[in-house]
């Protein structure tokens, strides 16, 4: 059992504040360095409460580096990557320092996206600098002091592995100098290396997570065990959004284990000595839901919704020249409509929270993605002010968007108050199945004129789809109606005079959450199946075409190049297999992806291999961005070969692994990536090349077999043979 | 009152008898490398040995391991000693978010309990119980053959 620190004033937290960086001791004579950020406190507050300033790294007087993490680790590696960015210029070994992932705090507010969150692909993009420079600000005031203590000038000592050092050879580890260290003012001119002089940026050093993720010792939400503490079940309405009309406990009151029976918003939950005596007595509970408007709700009327509502204008994301005109005159014209469906996040470990509310304060422990979402949503609901909510992120057991809600976050915080115990409560997988935040179901109309030579002259783009961001950040929405959460790449790369992309927002009914890549999924899989139908329609090759299509791109060019050459494109694929193209900018990333399949007389697909080319500007560590590569491919290749949330009557027909498969090792291609050193500014990479694969697939299935996809996922039943 | 044998250690476990030995492992006993995934045998998050082989223990009462040697990834390792296989994981650097790799060992280790040298093919055939989300199976399938070649495997 982990002990934990109970109250969010200790520590890195309690630092006092100075105008734009301060110092303090700590307990145990170390030195905190911490930033106050001008504009992250106000944004903060805005979000979810007012938050002190913390800091970035702790270093003890027995020499011990801690560095705090401000992202919570899902799997993407920056429990590794944003120590490496510190370390870099703190000068101390990644391998021998301490990770710590951050409480809620102004200071750990993600720049790129107004609030502390994991998401985005953003962590690397956002810590580039800021935590170069927090590395290099400690380094200064530690070598500031050694110098005091020798009484020599600064210039004449520099630091290395941990230990400053005199050009008189003299030495003073960083645990000596620490507590002096965190007396001087911090220094306003911080001079950075260049990119040239890393040691340990850019270099693929072994994750500092994996030790303790192949022994068991690893800590995920699931895991957390407090004394005293109760596990609840909870029973949700099979309807989202339906509430508990009536319920009669008496039988699950009766059964073993059973302490507590509460009703809270969600619905009705046991409290048990055990989790399994709680999800046992929770069958036994008579509830009468009231389902709601959501029992009316049916995929293929939501469907037929979306399209109703895609016949109207769309909101204008990006007109260049007159596609309407240019349509007109083109000498073909070719029209493609696509469909993508509701998706499920399914996170290995299923949503799940600890609370322990007591009368002045709430203590809460578990896996998000949104500390101050998270912190602000539970003072609420226990009742007391957010600077009275402590909360511990453990490891993630996936998160891919899902934990960027806090439904199960407050539900723990509620059920923990009525019961006035600690209590975790775990969902079932059922439960995380069909009470998700699905990924969108979205409709796509595509349309592009081609001259004689078959190049388009125009080309329209209209997506319609409901908007996570109208009920996360609706001021993020633009007043003409613009999601930029719902557009992304939807504005094609390739040299079209004319361009009109548009896109309209329809809510369906269906609660709906950002997944793994959010709209680039949606938005590539339309651009890249229609500029592949546009080739076809010219009868040219789909990466000649393109390629003819990028002279202003470059770094699409050279991607393109280099995924086509190392698939062997242009010779004949290995007998029997057939080969898609496809390509995408993410979050500042530039990819192109090559899938070799084939096609089974069953109309089963296999995908044999997959030759993905990056160029992601400069890298913290290559071989995460390679492993993030490979786990996207997988994610996307899951969607588009098996994905699909359906609703009957309102609930969610998908309810496990078995009737919402996943992609497994039989099924897995062999992964080839290339990395391409830029050197431009970083971008990030845990996302965007979900969004290839899928187009990539379909296109290769068009090579084999004539017939386009135009709806995820590829249903076999359309690709049997005859 | 049951007795099983966890790592070698007998545990008295006052619980029902059929509950399962993955909620007795993980609240009765606070042996939480064993992980939660779908509870109907589907993932092979909770995948644990019964007397050497691979079993779900999402999905086996625990009175079915009643007076039973049960390992766990708690005690894979020998001595203090790392299981070669951990030993592999790390160095291919296996694990993202984590969360499944307790269970993809513990059929990783069964494998190459009974194949010294797994083909890609007996590798398909014992790992597709696992699902990995983060998707890490051409690692795990990378640290299999490494853990074939060495040493006490």
């Amino acid at each position: 059992m982990r002990t934990y620190d109970s109250s969010p004033e200790e520590g890195l937290a309690s630092a006092g504040r100075r105008d734009f960086i301060k110092s303090t001791a700590v307990v145990g004579g170390g030195l905190v360095l911490g930033f106050y950020l001008p504009g992250t406190s106000r944004r903060a507050e805005a979000a979810a409460g007012s938050y002190a300033p913390t800091a970035w790294v702790k270093i003890g007087a027995d020499n011990t580096v801690t560095i705090v993490c401000a992202r919570s680790e899902m799997g993407q590696g920056v429990y590794t990557a944003m120590p490496q960015l510190v370390a870099e210029e703190l000068e101390v070994d990644p391998h021998a320092v301490k990770v710590e992932i951050a409480p809620p705090g102004a200071v750990y507010v993600n720049e790129l996206l107004g609030g502390q969150i994991t998401g985005g692909s953003t962590s690397v993009r956002d810590g580039w600098t800021k935590l170069r420079q927090a590395g290099a600000q400690a380094r200064m005031m530690l070598v500031g002091a050694a110098a005091q203590t020798w009484g020599v000038d600064e210039a004449s000592c520099r630091a290395e592995n941990g230990v400053v050092i005199h050009s008189s050879g003299r030495k003073l580890a960083y645990g000596q100098v620490a507590e002096k260290a965190a007396g001087l003012p911090a220094p306003k001119d911080v001079k950075l290396k260049s990119p040239g002089e890393f040691k340990i940026v850019g270099k693929p050093i072994k994750r500092l997570d994996t030790p303790a993720k192949v022994d068991g010792t690893a800590e995920f939400g699931i895991d957390v065990k407090l004394p005293g503490m109760l596990y609840a079940s909870l029973a949700q309405c099979p309807v989202i959004g339906g509430k508990a009309a009536g319920v009669d406990d008496s039988k699950a009151r009766s059964m073993p284990g059973v302490r507590h029976v509460v009703r809270i918003d969600d619905g009705v939950a046991v409290v048990a000595e055990s989790w399994w005596q709680a999800r046992v007595a929770r069958d036994a509970l008579q509830i009468t839901w009231d389902e709601g408007k959501g029992a009316a709700l049916n995929n293929r009327d939501i469907m037929a919704g979306i399209k109703a509502a895609a016949a109207g204008p769309g909101a204008v994301i990006k007109k260049v020249g007159d596609a309407d005109a240019a349509m007109g005159s083109a000498v073909k014209k070719v029209e493609a409509a696509y469909e993508l469906p509701f998706l499920a996040h399914a996170t290995m470990e299923p949503m799940n929270f600890t609370a322990d509310v007591k009368v002045d304060r709430c203590d809460l422990y578990g896996p998000t993605q949104f500390q101050q979402l998270a912190q602000g949503l539970a003072a609420q609901a226990a009742g007391v002010p957010a600077e009275k909510v402590s909360l511990h992120t453990p490891f993630l057991g996936g998160g891919f968007g899902r934990r960027i809600d806090v439904d199960y976050i407050v539900q723990a915080v509620q059920i923990s108050k009525a019961a006035g115990a600690p209590v975790k409560l775990v969902w079932t997988r059922e439960d995380d199945m069909t009470h998700d935040f699905y990924r969108p179901m979205s409709y796509h109309q595509m349309s592009a004129g081609l001259d004689g030579q078959g190049r388009p002259v125009a080309m329209k783009f209209q997506a319609t789809s409901p908007s996570v961001t109208s009920r996360l950040f609706p001021s993020v929405v633009s007043k003409e109606g613009v999601d930029p959460f719902m557009t992304e790449a939807a504005v094609i790369p390739y040299d079209i005079p004319n361009l009109s992309a548009s896109s309209v927002i329809h809510d369906t009914g269906l609660r709906v959450g950002y997944w793994r890549s959010v709209s680039h999924a949606a938005n590539t899989f339309a651009n890249e199946s229609f500029i592949d139908e546009l080739a076809a329609a010219a009868g040219k090759d789909p990466y000649e075409y393109r390629r003819m299509l990028l002279d202003k791109e470059p770094r699409f060019r050279n991607v393109l190049d280099i995924a086509a050459r190392n698939a062997g494109w242009g010779q004949p694929p290995p007998a029997g297999r057939s080969r898609g193209i496809a390509l995408m900018s993410g979050y500042d990333s530039y990819l192109a992806e090559v899938a070799e399949i084939s096609v089974a007389r069953d109309g089963g697909i296999r995908v044999h291999r997959v030759v993905c080319a990056v160029d992601p500007g400069m890298m913290v560590n290559p071989d995460i961005v390679k492993a993030q590569i490979e786990g996207s491919v997988v994610f996307g290749l899951t969607a588009a070969l098996k994905g699909e949330i359906t609703l009957q009557n309102g609930r969610v027909q998908q309810t496990n692994f078995d009737s919402y498969p996943m992609l497994r090792m039989n099924e897995m291609p062999k992964i080839d990536i290339y990395l391409v050193a830029s050197g431009e500014k970083p971008g990030g990479t845990g996302e965007p090349a979900t969004a290839l694969i899928g187009p990539a697939v379909a296109n290769a299935v068009f090579a084999a077999t004539g017939k386009r996809i135009r709806r995820l996922p590829i249903r076999a039943q359309d690709l049997k043979s005859a | 009152m049951l007795t099983i044998r966890v790592n070698g250690k007998p545990q008295q476990v006052d619980v029902a008898p059929e509950t399962p030995l993955l909620w007795v492992l993980r609240d009765t006993l606070a042996m939480t490398g064993t992980k939660y995934g779908c509870g109907i045998a589907q993932c092979g998050a909770c995948t644990v040995h019964l007397e050497g082989y691979p079993i779900r223990s999402c999905s086996t009462p625990v009175s079915l391991a009643a007076g039973k040697n049960i390992t766990t990834i708690e005690g894979v390792g020998a001595g203090g000693k790392l299981h070669p296989v951990q030993e592999a994981w790390i160095a291919e650097d296996v694990p993202q978010c984590g969360y499944c790799q307790s269970g993809q060992i513990m059929s990783a280790v069964a494998l190459l309990g009974k194949n010294k040298n797994p083909t890609d093919s007996d590798i398909d055939d014992a790992m597709s119980g696992n699902i990995c989300r983060c998707g890490t199976y051409e690692r795990i399938r990378a640290a299999i053959h490494r853990a074939a070649k060495a040493e006490g495997v």
